[in-house]
């Protein structure tokens, strides 16, 4: 039992993770209706940015205080998100409006090779760490119930609290700013929402600079995990069974989404994985999703999709 | 002035229904074939066929299969290497488990399990839409870069994982040679690609664009959308397996499942929407631009005589592919095949347009 709950805790946490990256897309898929494949790239491209300014940030100015360093550079680094976002759309997006999704998913691959390439050539491309203090050593709780108690990584439950403020902080926004308003008119129609004056170019440069921003977070917390290095960019990869679980719309859905594929990839893991041989956690998270999907093709929270002739 | 087809007049329903109605584009495509089938294997270097021409040949041909599913039946896939994969393994099993066993005859079963394959994994398609389908075919291509990496059946409990091919012969004439390998990538590129195009303009094609075009409105005016979507997935992941087959067998000689990875998928994907969603010549066309535009990038700080480190290098290169891509899509959202069209319309009012 105690063992069965370390591994539920684990699969938990592990949601938590997959679910940062999964509001990336669910955040530009909403506002916009890209299916941006990039995601992935930006979680690398932000990642590598923070590594290396808070590298080059005390060397620069001259001083070692390694809390202003990790600052300076997550700052530095959400204004180079920010920048790439208005670029994205300027260049990019703003140019293939009212195109099919399929075009507008190869443009975001086509973005995403783009993000790989510049990134490593702007910060070089060997494996780099970010160290921003999180906690190491696991914790050992429920001594009392079970023999042994259950191990808990202290990293994953600083990275679960991180991912749970987050997602709180971006409900605030879209509920209680005039420009969240904004964003989910233009998530429900883009002509009604541009009819009654909203800027549609300004509002896709605020939803990427806020997914650049979320891929900044993500990329920090698996960075510190698995260490920056080109590999960080298929995270994205794992996190796309969660998005259509959960709903292409639906930020709640991402959550709830991380959470059941992190547990049920886990658990298949530890009990189906020795019968199969092993290995299976990245494709079951696929068949799960394909599976819930027959149920429910919208995924748990999406909106309905209904057909007319 | 050249191209027109004034005073080409049809007098019978087979004239009219033909596939290049026009007299200068048969005479091209005909031109197109003996280069292809004549002039080519006389003329070209050993480092063409080994490096270009064969890699061009099969990889068009998946992409004709892959047109068909996205382009003409309008379901994303991003799952295409797991069918090529699975058209590569079993071709590989039926090669050397069955003494005796044909070259033509294992790629075409290679093809058939393929196809099986695919119908599986099209099931969910009557049920999933858009992008949600595009991501649940993910689901074949990670099943499958597995299956084939953990299940030793597969591979013939080969050590290495790796599985290789050798002495391949069609009817006693063997295909070692890079000419003769190109020749059988090229009949079967030319047969199948002749398939495609009168499927696609037979009734069955016709589902399959009605069902792209809005399924519920061709469910309602007696389109079955079980049969369309799955005789798709059957007939693209036919071609897509038998491609896979010649991948290993022609091309390779000896893979492992990553030769048959999620990056093939995509790359796939990019030929056919750079080259035109259904369109056939598109398929070659895309083909011909993600070969070579990788080749070119390769060649141009060598002209320049720019030294590069190779890291730096290829990360340039990955940033130039990806601007090219998303420049093609912005200039031409419809594919080069579409350039090509608006090329013919302009040419046939060429001099005098009123």
């Amino acid at each position: 039992m105690g063992f069965f709950l370390e591994t539920l805790f684990g699969g938990l946490m592990a949601g938590m993770l997959y679910s940062l990256i999964a509001l990336g897309f669910v955040l530009i898929y909403k506002a916009s209706g890209v299916f941006n494949f990039a995601q992935g790239a930006m979680v690398l491209f932000a990642a590598l940015a923070m590594a290396r300014f808070s590298e080059w940030f005390p060397l620069w100015f001259h001083f070692d205080s390694k809390l202003l360093a990790n600052l300076l550079a997550f700052v530095a680094a959400a204004a180079v998100m920010v920048v790439v976002a208005w670029l994205i759309e300027r260049l990019c997006l703003s140019r293939l409006v009212n195109q099919e999704g399929i075009t507008l998913l190869m443009a975001t691959l086509g973005i995403a090779y783009f993000l790989d390439g510049l990134g490593q050539t702007l910060f070089g491309n060997d494996i780099y760490k970010i160290d921003v203090g999180m906690p190491k050593e696991p914790l050992l709780v429920l001594q009392g119930s079970f023999e042994g108690g259950v191990l808990i990584s202290q990293e994953d439950l600083v990275a679960a609290v991180v991912a749970a403020t987050l997602v709180a902080l971006l409900a605030l926004f879209f509920q209680k700013t005039s420009t969240g308003r904004a964003l989910r008119a233009v998530a429900d129609d883009h002509q009604a929402a541009q009819s009654i004056g909203i800027p549609l170019d300004r509002i896709w440069v605020i939803v990427w600079s806020v997914a650049g921003v979320v891929a900044l977070v993500a990329g920090i917390i698996w960075g510190s995990k698995l260490g920056v290095q080109f590999s960080l960019s298929l995270v994205a990869l794992k996190a796309l069974p969660v998005v259509i679980l959960g709903g292409l719309t639906s930020i709640p859905g991402a959550i709830l989404g991380g959470l059941i594929i992190g547990v049920g990839e886990k658990l298949s893991e530890i009990y189906l994985g020795p019968m199969l041989g092993g290995g299976i956690e990245i494709w079951f998270a696929y068949v799960l999703a394909l599976v819930f999907l027959l149920v429910r093709p919208q995924g748990l929270f999406g909106e309905k999709i209904i057909d007319r002739v | 002035m050249l191209y027109r087809e004034n005073g080409q007049f049809k007098t019978s329903y087979r004239a009219d229904q033909q596939i290049f109605p026009v007299l200068q584009d048969r005479v091209a495509m005909l031109g197109l074939l003996a280069i292809a089938f004549i002039v080519l294997p006389l003329a070209a270097p050993e480092y063409l066929f080994r490096a270009i021409l064969i890699p061009f040949l099969i990889l068009s041909l998946a992409a004709l299969g892959l047109n068909i599913l996205v382009g003409y039946c309008g379901q994303i896939s991003l799952g295409t290497g797991a069918f090529m994969a699975v058209g590569a393994y079993a071709a590989y099993n039926f090669q050397v488990r069955i003494p005796g066993m044909p070259l033509i005859a294992s790629l075409l079963l290679g093809g058939l399990c393929a196809t099986a394959v695919g119908v599986l994994f099209g099931i969910p398609s009557l049920r999933i839409k858009g992008l949600y389908l595009a991501v649940a075919t993910l689901a074949a291509q990670f099943f499958t870069d597995w299956a084939f990496l953990r299940i030793s059946w597969f591979t013939n409990n080969s050590s290495s994982g790796s599985v290789s091919v050798s002495g391949l012969n069609v009817m006693g004439l063997s295909v070692e040679s890079p000419v003769s390998r190109y020749l059988l990538c090229l009949g079967f590129v030319c047969v199948f690609a002749l398939l495609a195009k009168n499927l696609v303009r037979s009734s069955i094609g016709r589902e399959w664009m009605a069902m792209r075009d809005m399924d519920v409105a061709a469910a309602v005016i007696g389109i079955r959308p079980m049969y369309a979507k799955l005789t798709a997935f059957a007939v693209s992941s036919f071609i897509v397996g038998v491609a896979g087959a010649l991948w290993g067998f022609v091309h390779l000689g000896a893979w492992e499942p990553a030769a048959f990875n999620i990056d093939r998928s995509f790359q796939l994907l990019f030929m056919v929407i750079i080259g035109g969603l259904g369109s056939i010549s598109g398929s070659f066309i895309g083909a011909a631009f993600i070969i070579l535009l990788p080749l070119l990038l390769n060649q141009v700080p060598m002209w320049f005589g720019i030294p590069l480190s190779t890291a730096l290098a290829s990360h340039l290169e990955s940033m130039i592919f990806g601007a090219l891509i998303v420049f093609f899509l912005i200039v031409e959202p419809h594919g080069l095949a579409r350039l090509w069209s608006t090329a013919r319309e302009k040419l046939r009012l060429w001099p005098f347009p009123h």
